[in-house]
């Protein structure tokens, strides 16, 4: 994956830290000021005791998208979201708040709904993510896609891809089949524009469908 | 996020000896409250051993116990069998928690290591004694209609956030935990510590210690049992109050009870006096009442916060009524 090639540009000469970048600066000032430059020495050590701080570190992982394997070096901070948003150029997951309270970075791993803004990409070695883009059966969409069309479940579309791979999940994990237990198990998914009595109608229309 | 160091580890004593590195090492496993908080910077480890692949995924009977890993998720441990059965109201509190996305996520060492949803405490623009001691409390005279009314200190009334640890701390489970100096065993009544002079030090973990899992008694009334949560908003809110109630009811008198309160706390609060209370009543709305009053008689409102404590009596009313309706 050529395009994650920038992730490695963490040379070390581009690396100024702060004492330096105080001692040289002080030091231009002292030059047109003319103080001692002792002076810029002694106010970098009025910052305490340098710490050296942690290097970004680089961790090669590989994980299946959608059915295709990826192997890519990721900074160890970089969540699945981001992984899929800026490395893979999935951007069907949205990152609305990047803190779990939203939803609308739900994707599946192994078949289950997770909140892809919480969960690092290095720990999701050799597991299978499905995202919104993975969902549709080549140009058949997947049942709860056309029923979201159909009962117009959405409106700016935001939330959309989150909603509707929460909603594929409800089987596998027993939700009910009353109105009151589907919003109960899409409540980690929030709709600013309150899409939300289409989205129970679509649920309800896709699950029955696939009762049949 | 500030950066850190990754180590995957396959083996409880390696994960142990990776987090006694120098700098600030921390466990991970489902990572929902640490990530959020490092995205924050309220947390900022160096290291991050990762331990949800460590062999700690297991439900199991073990004689008059059940046995729940650190690992287990807690969507797998809400409908896992075993503990649907036999402890309904642990079942219903890991249900009320959080989204079913979340719970995905999140294992039980995280669930009982959870850091407080205090909003002073997740903003590092403020004072916080939790995050740097000594540094002040904004909450006491600040937005405090989230905050403790029990248990709380002229250092912090920070809330403690989790449903789940308020059914294990009714039901006395004890937590198995590994360190330097090998295995221990923890009442759940003493993993949570008060906030007292150091708000800082939440748990009686040692530095480095790893939690293994939670052991919960069997005991046949336990199956008659339930939580109840109220909170601002249906589904997928923090309580305001919530009520853990297991009741043993003989011939339409309650012969043993157990109570703890969640959402009013700086640790879940188990009320032992309301339980001993509670035997020989009836399982009421009256004795109830009584119960609840027992319970809140030393609770120390904030300017924002005195609701909860009628909220909490009401909570735990509803509670013993679910559970006195004849089957």
């Amino acid at each position: 994956m050529k395009r994650n090639g920038h992730e490695q540009d963490e040379s070390p000469e581009f690396r100024v830290d702060r004492r330096e970048f105080l001692i040289s600066t002080l030091a231009i000032g002292a030059a047109v000021a003319s103080p001692p430059k002792a002076f810029a020495e002694k106010a970098a050590d009025a910052l305490g005791p340098e710490t050296t701080p942690t290097p970004v570190s680089l961790v090669k992982i590989q994980l299946h998208v959608n059915g295709a394997a990826h192997e890519l070096t990721v900074d160890s901070r970089t969540t699945l979201l981001d992984l899929l948003r800026e490395k893979l150029l999935l951007t069907g997951a949205k990152k609305g708040c990047d803190h779990g309270q939203c939803g609308a970075c739900t994707v599946l791993v192994n078949g289950r709904r997770v909140n892809s803004c919480l969960t690092l990409a290095v720990q999701n070695q050799g597991r299978q993510i499905t995202t919104i883009e993975g969902l549709a059966n080549g140009e058949t969409l997947h049942p709860m896609q056309e029923a979201f069309l159909e009962h117009d479940a959405f409106q700016c579309g935001f939330c959309t891809p989150g909603q509707i791979l929460s909603a594929v999940s409800l089987d596998g994990e027993g939700c009910g089949a009353s109105d009151a237990e589907i919003r109960e198990c899409m409540s980690g998914n929030l709709c600013r524009c309150g899409a939300y009595r289409n989205i129970v109608q679509a649920v309800q229309s896709a699950r029955k469908g696939a009762l049949l | 996020m500030m950066p850190f160091r990754f180590t995957p580890a396959t083996q409880e004593e390696n994960a142990l000896k990776a987090c006694s590195e120098p700098g600030a090492p921390r466990y991970v496993a489902g990572g929902t409250g640490l990530l959020d908080l490092m995205k924050l910077h309220v947390e900022t480890p160096d290291h991050l051993v990762d331990v949800q692949n460590l062999p700690l995924g297991k439900i199991e009977r073990q004689g008059q116990k059940i046995w729940v890993g650190a690992a287990v998720k807690n969507s797998d441990m809400a409908t896992d069998p075993l503990i649907e059965k036999n402890f309904p109201l642990v079942s219903k509190a890991l249900l009320s928690g959080a989204s079913p996305q979340l719970r995905n996520l999140a294992t039980l060492a995280g669930n009982l290591l959870q850091r407080t949803r205090c909003s002073y405490f997740r903003d590092t623009a403020w004072s916080c004694n939790k995050r740097k001691p000594g540094s002040g409390c904004p909450a006491l005279e600040g937005q405090n209609r989230m905050h403790a009314v029990l248990g709380g200190s002229r250092h912090c009334i920070a809330t403690h956030a989790s449903d789940l640890c308020v059914a294990l701390s009714a039901l006395d489970a004890r937590v198995k935990v590994l360190g330097n100096g090998g295995e221990r065993w923890i009442e759940f009544a003493d993993f949570h510590r008060l906030p007292g002079d150091t708000p800082h030090v939440e748990t009686s973990l040692a530095p480095g210690e790893l939690v293994l899992g939670v052991e919960i008694p069997v005991t046949d009334w336990f199956r008659h049992s339930t939580y109840v949560k109220v909170r601002d908003r249906a589904s997928y809110a923090f309580a305001l109050a919530s009520a853990a109630v297991a009741l043993q009811v003989e011939s339409g008198v309650i012969s043993n009870a157990r109570i703890a309160f969640g959402g009013l706390g700086t640790v879940p609060w188990r009320a032992r006096e309301a339980e001993l209370f509670l035997a020989g009543q009836k399982p009421g709305e009256r004795a109830a009442r009584a119960a609840a009053r027992i319970a809140l008689t030393d609770t120390q409102p904030r300017k924002q916060n005195s609701f909860k404590i009628a909220l909490a009596e009401e909570t735990l009313v509803r509670a013993v009524l679910e559970l006195g309706r004849p089957a």
